[in-house]
């Protein structure tokens, strides 16, 4: 009775006129709540007005039936995949501007700085969440999805509709963390959110409800994407693909998802017994009554390393792709790369403790994880080692991906030899929180997924869109990546190793400042990183015209994805490729096998659109929300409804649509006679113009076979 | 997939079915890795559970709350649903009447929903002992692993529930059997959770 009492007493749970970000100001309109009530304020503008021109301008253009139609009901792989792109690039815009005023907060922290030290600690918490979960999973879930089906000559993912559902919880849980710029405020705990901080009884706000429900939105998203993508490579591969012949990027997918699969539950458990503290009194993780916040901390590095794998994995597979396709060169030791990655995703459940040596285990515990920690440096070094000899020799092409590549052998070397340091318990001691920590995971993260995932994003647009990238403004992009990355974080492992906490929104050490306003010109430089990016995105599609590839293969590519058109169709291949050997396309280019029209034209089944993905978003989002406001009659609405769409989906039959032979002849005889017209380009031309997608074959004098 | 494919480790259909024993590769392996991944989430509330046995904050243990013939019948009636839904597997993979099938997945169902009505009955029980999930990090690992189960079988009960009523609307047909399969898997997998619950929370905790 009590229940519909509150709910009839306060139907919008706890939202009020002070869960807007300008409240607070109006009513106290102090200089310091002033300037973040703007800085908040602007953000939310920033997030309103941009759904509100989002809107308009898709109604303008009458593209309201073409988006739900053929996109966001759409079980494409190709199609979620660039979806899933595009929503990485969104959060990491956001996430850029906040590391951009954390930067300039810190530049003149000296005795103050302008922000709040609420809004700072909001500002790193949603940084951290955004770019692990809503920048980088995303974006190497996308790529997976776009290119591992290609790669292995599939016509699609195991589980379409699954994959279409993975999407909308994982969009899901990034428009939670979007809304919290409008309505209240999000965690301040970190993106890790330890407790006893993030109890209701030191933080009884909606903040960490709001991180809660993102969280667990996204890991159910990338728990279905995980199987989704191991049962593919395992059921999926086209005849003759076997393991040991799969590119080097299917199997880090491979191994990515197995870590996805096994590493993402204790996430989910860790949330959802904060949650169950924080809503029905639990007393998991709380001071007292028995509660252990150790536990948390167990739980969540238990995810949290192998996460860090889940992302670096897929960004060595791009480098591999990308390393020996712009060298003209089978990968060099693939065979060591494979157990390089293999032996890395074991290694990953081994070491979770270095996250927190300082948190009281015993010397032989510490020891222990210690020298686990350092042995990844050993297959890592291998693989190191492999690109560079893949390297050797080869016909070495400057593209916009290989500029990234190298940068990356560089940067994440250095990056890698800080880990070393602080895998030694007794260092770990000394810096451990300072930022020369912050430098040593940026040092990791940034060269090493990051510019792995915007190579990726470089290689494979030419794919997916049928156009090349501008390669000036993508050089300009990636040098200020590069050297911003340097600038930002270089001059943080001296403010570490000085003694700087991290986290820290002021300071009172003037030593501190030159440094912080290196660091400062750094973030300058990586804001241009990324506006050098839309630039170039813009560009690009203006020429698009100048830079088409319908052919489909503008690198001189080596593995099957090249060997369909640009965008290929819907259904990948018209038929089915068999594989012999490792470099299909290569193989099949040398042996002049390539761009022929099938023998036998077939129906092809492919799934057919489901609104389930986009309903499971709602709800789902729906849910979070009403759970984060506790507005009890949306949270019982939602769950209703998602049970109810499970059930509906039961029921549904005739799940594929048949696409007929003669339209699967039809457009591959039209794309090879476009591949008939065109010229083929040696590799000297590759970033001209005539590039239109057909490449010379040419032998290389002085390659190692 | 020209070359012969490995069978799916558990019940399989056989050839007399077709495209449906060819389809069920794929959905069974697929379920197969989502069990493998709800095992890595119960053996974490294991752990859980296991870490929190000496966190009693002066609340009761298990010797006050636990009542080992309630959960015994528990158990039977567990393991008389998997037998059940064993005979309602045979009766789809033989061909057996409809009605063959439906009655034992009937059974099934009142079996696990006697196990759940039980299961309710046991914590209600203990609450009013004074052991509620908030009373200590004990208790609040307990109801998180015990009841996680229950839920498992709750959703499983409304899947067949749900099931029954395609083969209603269509038939024993191809998504039908594939559901069944995978429901059946299911429904093993929580009667083996289960074995566990039993021997680590109340076997381990009485003794």
């Amino acid at each position: 009775m009590s229940l519909v009492a509150a709910l009839i007493a306060h139907p919008l749970g706890r939202l009020s006129l002070q869960s807007l970000p300008f409240w607070q100001m109006l009513q106290d309109p102090s200089k310091d709540n002033l300037i973040n009530g703007c800085i908040a304020t602007t953000a939310a503008a920033i997030v309103v007005i941009g759904a509100v021109v989002l809107v308009a301008l898709i109604t303008r253009y009458r593209k309201w039936r073409v988006l739900w139609s053929e996109w966001l009901t759409s079980a494409d792989h190709k199609k979620i995949g660039i979806m899933y792109v595009v929503l990485a690039l969104v959060m990491l815009a956001r996430a850029l501007i906040e590391a951009w005023l954390m930067r300039a907060q810190q530049a003149f922290g000296l005795h103050g700085g302008f922000l709040s030290p609420e809004h700072f600690s909001e500002l790193f918490s949603t940084h951290g969440t955004i770019m692990i979960f809503f920048m980088a999973m995303p974006f190497l879930t996308g790529l997976i999805n776009y290119v591992m089906p290609l790669q292995i000559g599939a016509r699609d993912v195991s589980f379409p509709v699954l994959n279409s559902v993975s999407l909308g919880l994982t969009a899901a849980g990034a428009a939670l963390v979007m809304i919290s710029l409008v309505v209240g405020k999000f965690s301040t705990g970190g993106w890790f959110g330890y407790p006893p901080y993030t109890e209701a009884s030191f933080n009884p706000g909606e903040g960490p409800d709001y991180w809660i429900w993102a969280l667990t939105l996204s890991s159910l998203g990338s728990t279905f994407t995980g199987i989704n993508f191991a049962v593919t490579i395992y059921k999926e591969r086209a005849p003759g693909m076997w393991l040991r012949r799969m590119p080097l990027f299917t199997w880090t997918a491979l191994c990515t998802s197995i870590l996805m699969i096994f590493a993402m539950p204790p996430l989910t458990v860790a949330t959802a017994q904060l949650a169950l503290d924080r809503y029905l009194h639990f007393h998991f993780f709380t001071n007292g009554m028995g509660g252990n916040l150790m536990h948390f901390a167990n739980l969540f590095w238990l995810f949290g390393h192998p996460e860090v794998y889940i992302l670096i994995l897929p960004a060595f597979g791009v480098y591999s792709e990308v390393v020996s396709t712009f060298s003209t060169k089978a990968l060099f030791g693939y065979r060591s790369l494979v157990l390089a990655t293999m032996g890395i995703a074991v290694l990953s459940f081994t070491v979770w403790l270095h996250h927190f040596f300082t948190m009281g285990q015993n010397v032989d515990i510490n020891a222990y994880f210690g020298i686990a920690s350092m042995l990844i440096g050993i297959p890592t070094g291998v693989k190191v080692y492999d690109w560079m000899w893949t390297m050797f020799r080869g016909r070495v092409r400057f593209t916009v991906p290989m500029i990234y590549s190298i940068g990356f052998i560089l940067l994440f070397v250095l990056g890698g030899m800080s880990g070393i340091i602080l895998a030694n318990p007794s260092v770990d001691y000394q810096v451990h929180n300072t930022v020369f920590l912050v430098a040593h995971f940026h040092n990791v993260a940034v060269p090493g997924v990051l510019f792995g995932m915007i190579a990726g994003y470089h290689f494979w647009f030419p794919k997916a869109f049928g156009f090349r990238l501008d390669e000036r403004w993508g050089k300009l992009s990636a040098w200020c990546w590069i050297w911003g990355f340097m600038l930002a974080f270089f001059p943080l492992y001296g403010l570490g190793l000085e003694g700087l906490p991290r986290r820290s929104v002021a300071y009172t050490e003037r030593a501190y400042v030159p440094m912080e306003i290196v660091a400062f010109i750094g973030a300058f430089l990586v804001i241009a990183a990324l506006a050098a990016l839309l630039v170039q995105l813009w560009v690009s599609v203006r020429d698009r015209d100048r830079n088409r590839v319908t052919a489909g293969d503008p690198w001189d590519g080596r593995s099957l994805e090249w060997a369909t058109s640009a965008p290929p169709p819907e259904y990948n291949f018209a038929q089915l490729p068999v594989v012999t050997e490792r470099d299909a396309f290569t193989v099949a280019k040398e042996q002049g096998t390539a761009y022929r029209a099938a023998r036998r034209y077939v129906d092809i089944e492919v799934p057919r659109h489901s609104a389930l993905g986009p309903i499971i978003a709602a709800v789902g989002f729906a849910a979070a929300f009403g759970l984060t406001w506790h507005i009890w009659w949306l949270v019982l609405a939602a769950t209703l409804a998602l049970i109810g769409a499970m059930i509906v989906r039961g029921f549904a039959r005739d799940l594929e649509k048949s696409i007929p032979a003669w339209q699967v002849q039809a457009e591959q005889e039209a794309w090879l006679q476009s591949v008939a017209a065109t010229a083929s380009v040696t590799r000297a031309q590759e970033a001209s113009a005539a590039n239109r997608g057909l490449a010379r074959h040419e032998e290389i004098a002085g390659v190692i076979p | 997939m020209s070359q012969p494919v490995a069978r799916h480790p558990g019940l399989n259909l056989g050839g007399a079915h077709g495209s449906t024993d060819a389809a069920a590769e794929r959905l069974m392996f697929g379920f197969w890795v989502f069990l493998m991944s709800d095992a890595i989430l119960f053996g974490m509330v294991f752990a859980s559970y296991v870490t929190s046995l000496d966190a009693r904050a002066g609340g009761p243990g298990p010797h006050d709350l636990y009542d080992i013939r309630s959960v015994f019948i528990e158990t039977l009636l567990l393991l008389c649903s998997s037998f059940t839904f064993g005979m309602a597997s045979l009766a789809l993979k033989y061909q057996h009447s409809t009605r063959r099938l439906v009655g034992w997945l009937g059974v099934t169902l009142l079996l696990g929903m006697g196990f759940l009505g039980l299961e309710i009955h046991d914590f209600l029980s203990m609450i009013a002992k004074g052991g509620s999930a908030s009373r200590s990090g004990f208790l609040s690992a307990f109801f998180d692993l015990v009841p996680l189960h229950g839920a498992h079988v709750t959703a499983g009960c409304i899947w067949l529930v749900c099931l029954v009523a395609q083969i209603a609307r269509f038939g024993v047909d191809h998504w039908v059997k594939l559901g069944i399969l995978r429901l059946a898997l299911f429904w093993h997998f929580l009667d083996i959770i289960w074995i566990a619950i039993f021997s680590v929370v109340y076997l381990a905790g009485l003794t």
